[in-house]
C-alpha cells in the first residue's frame, strides 16, 4: 500500500461577496490522477489538511476531455482546463484559484457570462433565418474550411481573457476568443456577407482597439487558436472598413 | 461614425506615435549627432533648424499638439492595464510592460527637457552646444539624459512594430516576427546616435 500524499493549497471563496481564503488538502496519490479527479476526493470526504472537516470545494466541470472550458481554473499559476491537468505533471503543492478576472460564484466556480454576452455583441453567428428557403449558400473551398476548423475549436473557456493583461476592472475590453470568432464567421462564405455589420460592431468600445499586444492570449490558449493573428488580420480588415464607412464606398 | 471614439483615439494614438513623432524623434537625433563632428557644426545645424520657416506652426502641429495628446492617451492606456509579466514571462508580454514604462519615462524626460530648452529659450537663453554642455557637466543629468533618450528610442522602436500590427500591416506570426528584428535593428541604430551625442557634449 503506498501512502504518497498529494498536496493541495487552494483559494476558496464562500459566497461573491465575501472574502477569498486559502485551505489546504492532503489527499491518497492514485496512478494517473487529475485535478477534476483530486477535487472529487475531496468532495467524497471534505477534510483539510489540519483534519478539520470542511465543506467540499465547488468546481465547474463539463466534458471532462478539454472541449467544454467550463473547468477552467488557474492551476500553479497558470489558466488551464483542470480535466487535463495531470497530477504527476504538476509541482507540488498544487494551487488552485478561480481565474478571478471572472466574477467567483463560489470557491473555483467563475460566472463566464460576459464571453458569452460579447458573442452576442460581435454577432458570432450566421443569419441563415428568412420567410423562405433561400436555397443552398455558397461552397466553401475544402481548404479554406481547414483553416477556419481551427477557429471554431474555440470553447469560451476564458483562458485567454484571464491571461491578457488588458482584461480587467479597469477595462471594457471584450477579450481576444470574440474577435477571433467574428474573424471565423467572416471567413464563411455565407456569414462574409453581414462581414461590415460584425467589423463595426469590434469597432466599438472595448472592442478590437484595446488589444495591446502582449499576445499572452495566443500563448495561453489550450486549443492552440492563432488568436494574435486573427487580431492582426481583424486590424487590417477595420483599417478598411474605417475608410470606407468615413469616405463612403461604391462597394 | 467610422468606428467608436475609443477605436479612432487608439488608431490616432498610434499614427500619432509614428508620424509625426517618430519622425521628429529620428530627425531630432540625426541633426543633434552633428555635435559628434564639433561646436561649430551643432551650433550651425541648431541655427539651421531655429531658421525653419513657419517654425511656429510646424513646432506646433508637428511636435507640441501630437505628442499631447499621445501623452495623455498613453497614460489613459498605460493605467487601464493590469501588468502580469511575473505570470505571464513571455517575451511580447515583457515587451507591453517595458512600453509603458518607457513611455511614462520619455513623458517625465520630455518634460524637462522642453522645460530645459524650449521654455529657457523663450525666456531668452541661447540653445547652443555650451548649453547642452553646462546641462551635461553633472554625472546625474547625464544618467538622466542616458535613461530618457534610451526610453525614447525603445518606446519608438517597440512602438512601430505594435503600429504595424495596429494598423493590419504585419499581420501572419513570421511577419510579426521579421518586424520585431527590424525594429530591434531601429532601437539599436538611434540608440548608438543618440549615445554618441550625449558623449559628445561631456
Amino acid at each position: 500500500m503506498s501512502t504518497k500524499m498529494v498536496k493541495f493549497i487552494i483559494s476558496r471563496q464562500d459566497n461573491p461577496e465575501t472574502a477569498p481564503y486559502l485551505e489546504e488538502f492532503e489527499i491518497p496519490h492514485r496512478p494517473n490522477m487529475n485535478v477534476i479527479s483530486a477535487l472529487m476526493e475531496i468532495r467524497r470526504n471534505p477534510v483539510n489538511a489540519k483534519g478539520e472537516a470542511t465543506t467540499p470545494v465547488t468546481w465547474e466541470m463539463g466534458c471532462l476531455e478539454e472541449v467544454c472550458g467550463a473547468c477552467s481554473m488557474v492551476i500553479n499559476g497558470k489558466p488551464r482546463q483542470s480535466c487535463t491537468a495531470l497530477v504527476d505533471q504538476l509541482e507540488q503543492p498544487i494551487r488552485l484559484e478561480p481565474m478571478k478576472t471572472f466574477p467567483v460564484v463560489r470557491d473555483l466556480a467563475i460566472d463566464r457570462s460576459r464571453m458569452f454576452d460579447a458573442l452576442k455583441r460581435v454577432k458570432a453567428w450566421i443569419p441563415i433565418d428568412g420567410t423562405y428557403d433561400l436555397g443552398p449558400g455558397p461552397r466553401m473551398p475544402e481548404t479554406k474550411r481547414q483553416w477556419a476548423y481551427e477557429l471554431s475549436k474555440c470553447m469560451t473557456c476564458g483562458v485567454c481573457l484571464e491571461a491578457c493583461p488588458n482584461v480587467n476592472s479597469k477595462s471594457d475590453f471584450i477579450g481576444p476568443a470574440p474577435l477571433s470568432q467574428v474573424r471565423l464567421f467572416n471567413a464563411h462564405p455565407t456569414g462574409e456577407m453581414n462581414k461590415e455589420e460584425r467589423l463595426n460592431a469590434i469597432m466599438d468600445d472595448g472592442g478590437l482597439a484595446s488589444c495591446g499586444n502582449s499576445q499572452n492570449c495566443v500563448q495561453s490558449c489550450p486549443k492552440g487558436i492563432p488568436l494574435t493573428t486573427s487580431i492582426a488580420a481583424l486590424n487590417r480588415d477595420t483599417t478598411f472598413q474605417a475608410f470606407k464607412n468615413f469616405f463612403g464606398s461604391d462597394r | 461614425m467610422a468606428g467608436s471614439k475609443d477605436f479612432i483615439n487608439r488608431r490616432i494614438h498610434s499614427l500619432l506615435g509614428v508620424i509625426p513623432i517618430g519622425l521628429f524623434l529620428v530627425q531630432h537625433l540625426v541633426v543633434n549627432h552633428f555635435a559628434t563632428k564639433g561646436v561649430d557644426d551643432f551650433n550651425a545645424a541648431a541655427h539651421f533648424m531655429e531658421n525653419l520657416p513657419f517654425r511656429f506652426f510646424l513646432e506646433t502641429f508637428v511636435i507640441y499638439l501630437p505628442l499631447l495628446f499621445h501623452a495623455v492617451f498613453g497614460l489613459y492606456i498605460t493605467f487601464q492595464a493590469r501588468n502580469n509579466v511575473s505570470s505571464y514571462g513571455y517575451f511580447r508580454n515583457m515587451m507591453f510592460l517595458v512600453q509603458r514604462i518607457t513611455g511614462v519615462i520619455t513623458l517625465i524626460f520630455i518634460a524637462w527637457h522642453v522645460w530645459e530648452t524650449r521654455v529657457q529659450a523663450a525666456l531668452g537663453a541661447d540653445v547652443n552646444f555650451s548649453m547642452m554642455q553646462d546641462i551635461l557637466s553633472s554625472p546625474f543629468m547625464v544618467a538622466f539624459y542616458l535613461v530618457g533618450v534610451l526610453s525614447a528610442v525603445f518606446h519608438f522602436a517597440n512602438g512601430l512594430w505594435s503600429f504595424f500590427v495596429s494598423w493590419g500591416l504585419t499581420v501572419s506570426p513570421r511577419s510579426q516576427k521579421i518586424s520585431t528584428y527590424v525594429t530591434l535593428g531601429v532601437f539599436v541604430l538611434l540608440a548608438i546616435v543618440s549615445v554618441r551625442t550625449i558623449f559628445a557634449f561631456i
